[in-house]
């Protein structure tokens, strides 16, 4: 065998240079090592996207999803020259049995101008159900000029069984807020979250 | 075939003791670590799974037949799509092109096997257990997968039933053989061809699976981490897909087409890879572009991972990321279009002659551009509103994977299988197999284009009255098609047992590369010294 592949690289030799003569002798673990590496970082980097996704989100705004932290208000100069008209939609998610309504549908409002709406729930059923609000901007790209110095999508909701309650949400527009946008849709979905919860909002509760 | 050892010298003992006898039963095929062993078990394999997803693609065809729903309940109706879908994916069209890949790459670089021969058993035998595992989720309680071979979230994570952990471990199954086989041909092409096997001389089918050998490497764990986080966010309470705990269903829709939209490029490039070689046989003449070829190929594979966001335009993008991967997609089809037209070029003023392989070669390039104009026309954002989830998207992927993706493993089994077995196949029935499959795979398919623009959606197991003529129409051609590879199976069975004529080693005339300098049918080793390429 040896003789043999000398035979053989000589002759590959005299027809020409070939970049790559190496055969079964090769070490083949190295290659392996290098494809493996790929593999282990290609799995990695799906579970990357799901960070990298979010940060991608919140620098373009392209899932509408609001800031989770409250905004502090920094006093803007009001924009009168504009008006904006701001639509609250509310929804529960299937299976969710609360009550859910904005008590203001829509507000007509100047970028940097404080406003504040209420939004109403009831449990109407015989248990204690936590709930966790979901917001949502249409056009997505909005919802990096909305800002929220108040909101209940902040933290849980808890109601007791029949118990009802108002939840406010006070907010203003960043008056940077692109020209082709006057109107954009903000809604709430309200989630049953009262099985993984329990154990955090327990506190709240009390 | 146990004396047909070639002429290479065995001199020592130390490896190659199975050199003279091809071990007997099932033991043999069970233990085997030759390449051309695996290759046929792979082939094998895929054509079974071929016939069962194809069983289930009666299955829906029939209760198509006829609005209203009359054969099978909805969930299980869901089921059969579902399924019918992961079959002929990773277990009909991806396992026969590991099989050829098996059995052919090491023969076109003169190597005398693939290099890891152990792990290349365990890569196919791990695979009849997933899709046990896969099947055997239809026989529980609630049956198995119905959420479309798709698996978005939420339907698979919060509205899906305990088989879900089923089909999860099984496509963790199929991608560990999918990693190690791309893992085996990778290291195959880099360290084992021939002396003065360079790069650019490597045949185009050897060069195409290379490239797809990287797009798995690439994106099947990502296809791995998706199904993990069905699986955690299903059972174990975390929420990427969930938006009351923080996640986003949309999430699972990138992730899913990262990993979606490069996988129907590993179902097609090899596909490519053997036209091009069919192509220039029956021709008579060199393949057109060589060079062009290769890095069409590679600009194809490199474009895939650009596009994937064509398939979610419906879910709300901004308007900037909509024109990009349309853009994207469409420039997809200069790379495309330079191989058809290659392909075209290598035909004109060839010497044509159309034996089985050529007319399969010749069938796919015609029918495989009508997909591949349709998926022009799907990659239209405005327009795509109108088409998403309709059978027009149906139609489209059905033309480029069945009489794209299909139609070449049946040119590349009709064009090699001589040399496989050293007897030439069955021509009556070949024929036969052809003219059945070509008409009826028309009459499937074609009319869905018209329910499809008309707005008949896909995945649901009844349609407004108006669709019923078409439809009735789609379901005998389904009904022929599916008939038609009773054919197919007739003739590979007495193709195995060796019947018919002896043939040359070159078997065509205008066959050229190295696996038909050796014997026909292939010894069960070949190249223990390797030959040597000008």
């Amino acid at each position: 065998m040896q003789d043999d592949n000398k035979n053989i690289e000589q002759m590959a030799d005299q027809i020409q240079p070939s970049p790559t003569q190496p055969r079964q002798d090769v070490d083949h673990g190295k290659t392996v090592g290098k494809i493996m590496l790929l593999v282990v970082g290609m799995f990695c980097f799906a579970f990357a996207l799901v960070p990298l996704y979010d940060v991608f989100c919140r620098i373009t705004g392209i899932n509408g999803k609001t800031n989770v932290e409250a905004a502090v208000y920094s006093a803007p100069e009001v924009d009168e020259t504009r008006t904006i008209t701001v639509d609250f939609i509310t929804r529960t998610h299937s299976g969710m049995p609360w009550e859910f309504e904005a008590q203001t549908r829509k507000v007509d409002i100047h970028p940097g101008q404080m406003g504040e709406v209420t939004f109403y729930v009831r449990n109407p059923t015989g248990r204690d159900i936590i709930a966790q609000a979901v917001p949502s901007v249409t056009p997505g790209q909005a919802s990096l000029y909305l800002n929220k110095t108040e909101c209940f999508c902040f933290q849980h909701q808890p109601l007791k069984a029949g118990e009802e309650a108002l939840m406010p949400m006070v907010f203003y527009i960043d008056p940077q807020l692109p020209e082709n946008i006057n109107f954009f849709t903000l809604q709430y979905t309200l989630y049953d979250i009262t099985e993984t919860a329990e154990d955090a909002v327990e506190v709240a509760m009390n | 075939m146990t004396s047909a050892t070639d002429t290479t010298a065995h001199v020592d003992g130390e490896h190659h003791d199975d050199h003279h006898h091809i071990p007997k039963g099932l033991t043999r095929w069970l233990f085997t670590t030759n390449h051309k062993d695996i290759g046929t078990l792979y082939l094998w394999f895929a054509f079974i799974m071929f016939l069962v997803g194809g069983a289930m693609a009666m299955v829906i065809r029939a209760e198509l037949f006829q609005p209203g729903l009359q054969i099978v309940e909805p969930n299980f109706f869901n089921q059969m799509t579902t399924v019918h879908g992961l079959i002929m994916v990773f277990g009909a069209v991806m396992p026969a092109f590991t099989g050829l890949a098996n059995w052919l790459v090491p023969m076109m670089i003169g190597a005398p096997d693939m290099a890891l021969p152990r792990m290349n058993n365990w890569s196919f035998w791990i695979l009849p257990f997933a899709f046990l595992i896969l099947l055997s989720s239809l026989f529980m309680e609630g049956g198995g997968p119905a959420f479309g071979w798709t698996f978005y979230a939420p339907l698979s994570t919060t509205y899906s039933g305990d088989s879900t952990a089923l089909f999860v471990f099984s496509v963790h199954i199929m991608g560990i053989s999918s990693i190690m086989g791309a893992i085996n041909v990778i290291v195959t092409i880099f360290n084992m061809r021939a002396p003065g096997m360079t790069y650019m001389k490597m045949p185009l089918f050897v060069w195409t699976w290379l490239i797809t050998a990287f797009l798995l490497i690439a994106v099947m764990p990502v296809l791995a981490a998706a199904v993990t986080m069905v699986l955690t966010d299903k059972f174990f309470g975390t929420s990427f897909f969930d938006a009351a705990g923080g996640g986003d269903p949309v999430l699972f829709q990138h992730i899913f087409w990262f990993f979606g939209h490069p996988e129907v490029y590993i179902m097609i490039l090899p596909a490519f890879g053997i036209i091009s070689q069919i192509v220039p046989t029956f021709s008579r003449k060199k393949l057109f572009g060589y060079a062009s070829m290769v890095y069409a190929t590679a600009s194809i594979a490199l474009l895939s991972f650009v596009v994937w966001a064509h398939h979610m335009f419906t879910t709300g993008m901004p308007v900037a990321a909509e024109m990009f991967f349309m853009i994207a997609t469409m420039l997809i089809s200069v790379p495309t279009g330079v191989k058809v037209f290659n392909w075209v070029a290598t035909m004109w003023r060839g010497s044509l002659s159309f034996e089985i392989p050529m007319m399969f070669a010749i069938a796919f390039i015609v029918l495989f551009t009508i997909g591949g104009l349709s998926g022009l026309m799907l990659a239209i954002t405005p327009v795509d509103f109108q088409y998403h989830d309709t059978y027009f998207v149906v139609a489209h992927f059905h033309y480029v994977l069945v009489t794209g993706a299909v139609f070449s493993i049946m040119a590349a089994v009709y064009y090699w299988l001589p040399k496989w077995t050293g007897k030439m196949f069955d021509i009556t029935l070949a024929k036969w197999h052809f003219w059945c499959s070509l008409i009826s795979v028309n009459v499937l398919f074609f009319p869905m284009h018209f329910v499809g623009l008309a707005g008949m959606p896909r995945r649901i197991p009844d349609y407004a009255l108006q669709f019923a003529d078409f439809n009735k129409w789609i379901s005998v051609g389904g009904f022929a098609f599916g008939l038609s590879q009773l054919i197919f199976l007739a003739l590979l069975i007495k193709a195995c047992r060796h019947q018919g004529e002896s043939v040359s080693d070159q078997v065509w005339d205008g066959a050229e590369g190295l696996e038909w300098e050796i014997p026909s049918p292939a010894p069960y080793h070949t190249f223990d010294t390797p030959p040597v390429v000008k």
